[in-house]
């Protein structure tokens, strides 16, 4: 029995790993993949886009070494909560429902949501009339999911998928009428795709602030007010000495 | 129905989770998941009793392609099935032109089918066993009778093989009802895709996936039931007479 | 040969990952089986209750529920505790639970209830003359679980075990939908990127296939072993 006692607590503390110390030497960031362009990866494993880049410069500038860690955008927030990372840097748009969990930076990047469609399809505008009966693609737990069935979700169905390849390969299969995404992915995923069959409906859409919120930011666990505020002046100095623009046109 | 949901709002009212509105995701998910598994389970059942007499046949042509086809079924996951079906179909040449793009459209469709394919191939293999293990005895009256060999299969080896398969196929049922959580998958909003959404929307794990366990377990349970019920019916023969 | 598009390695390293979990659930799931047998045989009723509840509500939920529930909710069950411990104490503690081993634990603790039952039945099965006969010759309890008890145990938990040993492998699957890159995952990936699922998700499952017809193979090999003195023509089927 002892030294069955001694076997369980051994295990425990190899789970529990090491204390970890709170000055950040390397920062690791969680992230969702593929998210293109903002993050996904080469067809040998290696991880780049938007996020990789800008978030790899800001370590750069505050010299700090930086770490990426996939994680499913499901468990994005409790894996940052549980220390698996410790800030996620992952299209991440900044809302009050998350503010109650995280802390975030200043935003990094404001892109507007659209509609997508087939290039031959009949739905004019994205109203309830038009959207009636027909299949919307979102991914699951997005700003554009709680907006899509707050808003359609009576009318039409709701598909939801883990990642934004799913929804886009089931866009060209033919099963979805519609998707809802932020627009950078949905241009550089279904409008500059090799057969670009797709249009976008209807107006770029960043109200209500209830949903859409205030653009992209890096969430930190809230506690980590310290680091969160270098992340800030670092953002401050790349946009002022063009880094960020150059990175910036690198993916638009 | 009106007073009955009046009702409901006003017990939820102080409940920011399981308002009536994710009460209804539930209730359309049950609806999904006992749809897609009693359908898979029936059709199943229809295809899978003739496969397992095949499955018995002396002729190696006809008995090999089963082996093969139960084989592969039963020894592959089932999301690996289901992802080649969603997927796959979708990169047949000009399948999009066709009538079945009516029926593979909907993700209800293809997980149907993969869900079917599975189970055929765990019920063939039970029927058979089943068959296999009539008594030697059984087979001989029915010849001294005179019985032909189509005759005897229908009322002698069958009835008795379908008694001693009922466990091993209430299992089965069972196992269908869980492997279908995974429909969420492919966007399909059956009882765990409700689970799901309910959890990204809240980052509630609990009271999302705590709740979806206790449906499946009173539907494993009904399940379970109802087999003892059938057992109990139609094995009363074999038990020691009193 | 087929044009795994740069995959290869990668889907190489996902059938590793797939083996790696299979095999150390196999082990976290047969501890907790031989210790849900002993709490269901023993004469305690709480842990009679409590080995009972364990199995009935394991096998009454869906393998991915469970593993959505533990995956999810574990992680934050987890951080209620170590920030309530940060909070009062000061103590900054973090557990770490990747993917994997969340992956190991929720596929050993559901397969642990079914070789629980297996476990039992097989203990069951064991003459209870051999056990007097160890406790004529004067054995320990030890001594008589190493000799007798557990030797004869496996002859009748091997083909239990087995069949419990296929499931779990192709229950790994369902790891690639919380996040852990198994082959599955890769295979699905890249079917997505390409748009050629066929050509990743079919040698994927042959590779299952294979695993899976080198256990049988490993199985009845095994299960001579244990039958041995019990003469070539026993089978069991339980």
């Amino acid at each position: 029995m002892k030294k069955l006692l001694t076997v369980t607590l051994l295990s425990a503390t190899m789970l529990a790993g090491t204390a970890q110390a709170r000055d950040y030497e390397t920062v690791r960031f969680g992230v969702d993949v593929p998210y293109e362009p903002m993050e996904y990866r080469t067809p040998d494993g290696e991880l780049t886009g938007f996020d990789i880049d800008l978030g790899n410069a800001l370590c750069a500038e505050i010299g700090i070494e930086c770490e990426w860690v996939v994680q499913g955008w499901d468990g994005i927030i409790p894996g940052l909560m549980a220390r698996k990372y410790d800030a996620i840097m992952s299209s991440m748009t900044i809302n009050e429902e998350r503010r109650e969990q995280v802390l975030f930076s200043d935003p990094y990047f404001t892109p507007p949501s659209a509609w997508f469609v087939p290039a031959d399809s009949e739905i004019g505008k994205p109203n309830e009339e038009a959207l009636k009966d027909r299949n919307i693609g979102v991914q699951r737990g997005t700003l554009q999911d709680n907006y899509a069935t707050d808003m359609y979700g009576d009318v039409a169905d709701i598909n939801r998928y883990a990642t934004a390849d799913d929804m886009v390969l089931d866009m060209e299969a033919g099963r979805l009428d519609a998707v809802f995404l932020d627009f950078p992915v949905g241009k550089s995923t279904l409008l500059d795709s090799e057969d670009n069959d797709y249009k976008v409906i209807g107006n770029m859409i960043t109200e209500p602030k209830e949903y859409f919120g205030d653009g992209f930011g890096i969430a930190f666990r809230k506690r980590d007010e310290d680091l969160a505020k270098k992340f800030n002046e670092a953002l401050a100095t790349l946009k002022e000495n063009g880094t960020y623009d150059e990175i910036f046109n690198k993916y638009f | 129905m009106e007073q009955l949901s009046a009702w409901f709002t006003e017990l939820l009212a102080d409940n920011s989770i399981f308002t009536a509105r994710t009460l209804g995701y539930y209730g359309e998910g049950l609806v999904t998941t006992v749809q897609l598994v009693f359908l898979s389970l029936v059709i199943g059942l229809v295809i899978a009793v003739p496969l397992s007499i095949a499955r018995g046949s002396k002729r190696k042509w006809i008995k090999m392609p089963i082996f093969f086809y139960t084989y592969v079924f039963r020894g592959t996951p089932l999301l690996i099935q289901l992802y080649i079906i969603y997927y796959g179909v979708v990169f047949i040449e000009g399948i999009q032109d066709t009538w079945l793009w009516v029926i593979l459209e909907e993700p209800f469709y293809p997980a149907l089918i993969a869900f079917t394919l599975n189970t055929v191939a765990y019920t063939t293999e039970i029927f058979h066993g089943a068959i296999k293990a009539t008594s030697k005895g059984e087979i001989e009256a029915a010849r001294a009778y005179g019985m032909s060999k189509s005759l005897m299969m229908r009322r002698i080896i069958l009835p008795s093989a379908f008694r001693r398969a009922l466990p091993a196929y209430g299992n089965e049922v069972i196992f269908m009802l869980h492997a279908s959580a995974i429909a969420s998958v492919v966007t399909i909003m059956d009882l765990t895709g409700a689970a799901r959404l309910v959890y990204a929307r809240f980052y509630a794990p609990f009271d999302a996936f705590l709740f979806v366990a206790a449906l499946y377990l009173c539907l494993t349970f009904a399940i379970l039931y109802l087999f003892r019920y059938l057992e109990r019916r139609m094995l009363a023969h074999l038990k020691p007479q009193s | 040969m087929i044009d795994l598009q740069g995959y290869g390695p990668r889907l190489l390293e996902g059938a590793l990952v797939t083996i790696e979990l299979a095999l150390l659930s196999l082990v976290v799931a047969i501890f907790l089986g031989l210790l849900t047998a002993s709490a269901k045989m023993s004469r305690s009723w709480l842990l009679h209750k409590i080995g009972t509840l364990y199995t009935t509500v394991i096998r009454g939920v869906p393998d991915l529920v469970l593993m959505l529930l533990l995956f999810f909710g574990g992680q934050i069950g987890i951080n209620m505790v170590t920030d309530w411990l940060y909070d009062r104490f000061g103590i900054d503690i973090f557990i770490n639970i990747n993917e994997f081993v969340a992956g190991v634990i929720t596929i050993g603790l559901i397969f642990g209830a079914y070789m629980g039952e297996t476990f039992r039945g097989a203990f069951l099965a064991v003459d209870s003359g051999q056990i007097e006969a160890g406790r004529a010759y004067g054995m320990s309890e030890a001594l008589m679980f190493r000799r007798i008890r557990f030797p004869q145990m496996m002859r009748h938990a091997l083909p239990g075990l087995s069949n419990n040993w296929m499931v779990l492998l192709k229950t790994t699957a369902l790891v690639s939908i919380i996040g852990l890159t198994d082959m599955v995952r890769v295979a699905a990936e890249a079917s997505k990127a390409t748009h050629e699922p066929f050509t990743f998700l079919i040698p994927v499952a042959v590779i299952y296939l294979l695993i899976a017809s080198v256990s049988e193979w490993i199985f009845a090999r095994l299960q001579k072993r244990y039958n041995v003195g019990f003469g070539e023509a026993d089978e069991w089927n339980n």
